[in-house]
């Protein structure tokens, strides 16, 4: 039997991989997600909107969501910088340093909390600086956004490596020779090479940080309104027995990170495809 | 090689059969997180207790974690012969569901509490801010390090120990109690998130005047910290805090575990098991074993959870739900 659409595959064991790829997924993903979205319909729309636009749960959102895309966007410029060096230079320790890039990856997310908690605290080797001008990190939001940075930090450099492994030193050795400037090579050639990687990496980083909760509560403070994150609220709610509850809010953050990712890839597609066609209109000239 | 596969198959046969007559019984114990020591001493007490009576060992098994995860996974099939809680409202959920009799709390004596706790405060050394009682945690300036009182059996027990002490002040009433408790909050720089975790907020970071945590946390604090590190502070009234303990009914009635089940529960309430209570610090129930432990427990006047709020299945909607007077205290602003 052919595919539904288009021509049928070169490439024998097509149906067993997608056979395979569709049961996989079913079990992973989409099993517990609709048990989640069939928790949630227990709830009359009314309901549901009580607990999801409630005082605290938008104050909650605004913590979660505001603090994952500072500490992407912290992570996007620093882990370019990260990637590049690992990539395009060779120095004592480089190994080493590329080995430490996967230890947010390995670390347990509470150990890394009360380590970064312990650093950034008053008496803190960090905190003891900061704090005397009157920057207060542990305990307080910007505590969040350090800790959701140390944990999305190997997102953005993984998946900028090998992009910039596959830009060739040629490349910008032969913009220079064509008269491009330094700025010119990297906007023009470097950026859009590096545009698509860096979004995926970003977009990543974000949802990882969405969704973190171990870290986060020991750095975070906890306070109502000021510093709790989305998932403590859901934690709250299971403490009390009410899973229903927990589910409304979870829901919520799977919508609106749905749809963020969904802004974002289709930003991705814009960006490749008006690259592509400009790319195509220069060779046409 | 043909020759090693039957001597391997015959091995395993042999084993195979001779499994069910080594399996000894096994109990596995769930608990919250910090009774881990408690139960670490008092499993070798049980086993040799059990040897001793009924001829036979006894593989115990112990599971620890947050109370209320605990009690979530016996409810979703973890397959506990027994619980051991911190908080009545955890044991009256699986009450609820069918999984521990409705009367788990007269099954065994003192509310089926082995063994009590209280909540103290612990200060800096040699008590700089001067903190005699619950009144000079609201003074402004004095910052104060609790668990956080909705997420944590460790907040709730201060928030409801704080509560109490002004609703027993002349002319206090629930709204004076509230003020109170919302004045203590505002103190609180943080809410930590779990006891541990104040702990080490109040003695490793050095952030705040005064931790409210258990009397039994103090010696551990000792033990890591030093002693002369800090001073406890006995309140002129504080909190009872009890730790029931309940057999799971379907699991021990399918394992065919319940006699043994009992027996590792009612020792709790035997000397020995009193002795260790006390050596963990936690108040033993026996009036004499209590004696002998004078030393490292003052008297100090307590109220429980039944006697000012009516039982936990009252005070944990009024206080603790979403709406209750913790959410009130954050949506006046």
């Amino acid at each position: 039997m052919r595919p539904l659409f288009g021509p049928a595959p070169l490439l024998p064991g097509f149906r067993l991989a997608l056979g395979c790829a569709l049961v996989y997924l079913s079990l992973l993903v989409l099993l517990p997600l609709s048990g989640l979205a069939f928790k949630a319909s227990q709830l009359t729309v009314a309901e549901f909107w009580a607990i999801a636009s409630g005082e605290r749960a938008l104050a909650s959102y605004r913590v979660t969501f505001g603090a994952s895309l500072l500490a992407a966007s912290i992570n996007t410029v620093f882990g370019l910088i990260v990637a590049w060096i690992l990539v395009r230079y060779s120095f004592p320790g480089k190994r080493l340093i590329d080995a430490l890039v996967d230890l947010p990856f390995a670390l347990p997310t509470a150990v890394a909390g009360i380590t970064l908690a312990t650093l950034y605290a008053g008496n803190g080797w960090i905190g003891r600086y900061l704090e005397p001008l009157g920057l207060k990190i542990a305990f307080a939001p910007p505590g969040i956004v350090v800790a959701l940075t140390f944990i999305g930090l190997p997102f953005v450099v993984r998946t900028l490596q090998p992009v910039i492994e596959d830009i060739e030193p040629e490349v910008e050795e032969a913009a220079a020779s064509l008269g491009a400037s330094r700025l010119q090579t990297f906007v023009r050639v470097l950026w859009p090479a590096l545009l698509p990687a860096l979004v995926t990496g970003f977009t990543l980083a974000f949802s990882r940080s969405i969704g973190e909760y171990g870290s986060v509560i020991f750095i975070a403070g906890n306070m109502p309104l000021i510093s709790e994150i989305t998932p403590l609220l859901i934690i709250s709610k299971l403490e009390q027995y009410d899973v229903v509850g927990a589910t409304a809010l979870a829901v919520v953050m799977l919508i609106i990170s749905f749809v963020m990712l969904f802004v974002v890839n289709g930003l991705q597609w814009w960006a490749a495809t008006r690259h592509g066609a400009r790319a195509a209109g220069g060779a046409r000239r | 090689m043909s020759r090693f596969i039957r001597q391997l198959c015959a091995v395993l046969a042999l084993g195979l059969s001779a499994l069910p007559v080594v399996a000894e019984p096994s109990l596995l114990n769930v608990s919250y997180d910090v009774a881990r020591d408690f139960y670490k001493d008092y499993n070798p007490l049980f086993q040799k207790h059990w040897k001793a009576v009924a001829g036979e060992s006894v593989e115990l098994k112990q599971s620890h974690a947050g109370s209320s995860k605990q009690v979530r996974a016996v409810a979703d099939g973890l397959e506990a012969d027994v619980v051991t809680m911190n908080q009545a409202s955890d044991v009256d959920f699986l009450a609820d569901k069918g999984l521990v009799s409705k009367d788990y709390a007269r099954r065994f004596p003192n509310n089926a509490s082995p063994y009590t706790s209280t909540m103290v405060f612990i200060v800096r050394k040699g008590n700089p801010r001067a903190i005699r009682d619950w009144p000079d945690l609201v003074k402004p300036g004095v910052q104060v390090i609790l668990p956080h009182p909705k997420n944590t059996g460790n907040g709730r027990y201060t928030y409801l120990a704080a509560w109490g002490f002004a609703l027993g002040q002349p002319a206090g009433n629930e709204r004076t109690a509230q003020d109170f408790v919302a004045r203590l909050l505002q103190n609180a720089p943080l809410f930590a998130a779990g006891g541990r975790d104040a702990t080490t907020t109040f003695m490793q970071r050095k952030i705040g005047d005064v931790l409210v945590s258990f009397e039994s946390e103090a010696e551990l604090i000792a033990r890591e910290f030093g002693k002369g590190e800090f001073t406890v502070v006995y309140p002129s009234l504080s909190i009872l805090t009890e730790f029931p303990v309940a057999i799971v009914n379907p699991v021990v009635d399918r394992k065919g575990t319940r006699k043994l089940a009992q027996a590792y529960l009612e020792y709790l309430w035997s000397p020995a098991g009193q002795e260790n209570a006390a050596q963990n610090y936690l108040r033993p129930r026996s009036p004499e074993m209590l004696k002998k432990y004078a030393e490292q427990f003052p008297p100090i006047r307590t109220f429980t959870v039944d006697e000012v709020f009516g039982g936990w299945s009252k005070a944990f909607p009024a206080h603790f739900k979403d709406g209750g007077s913790f959410d009130q205290i954050y949506q006046k602003k």
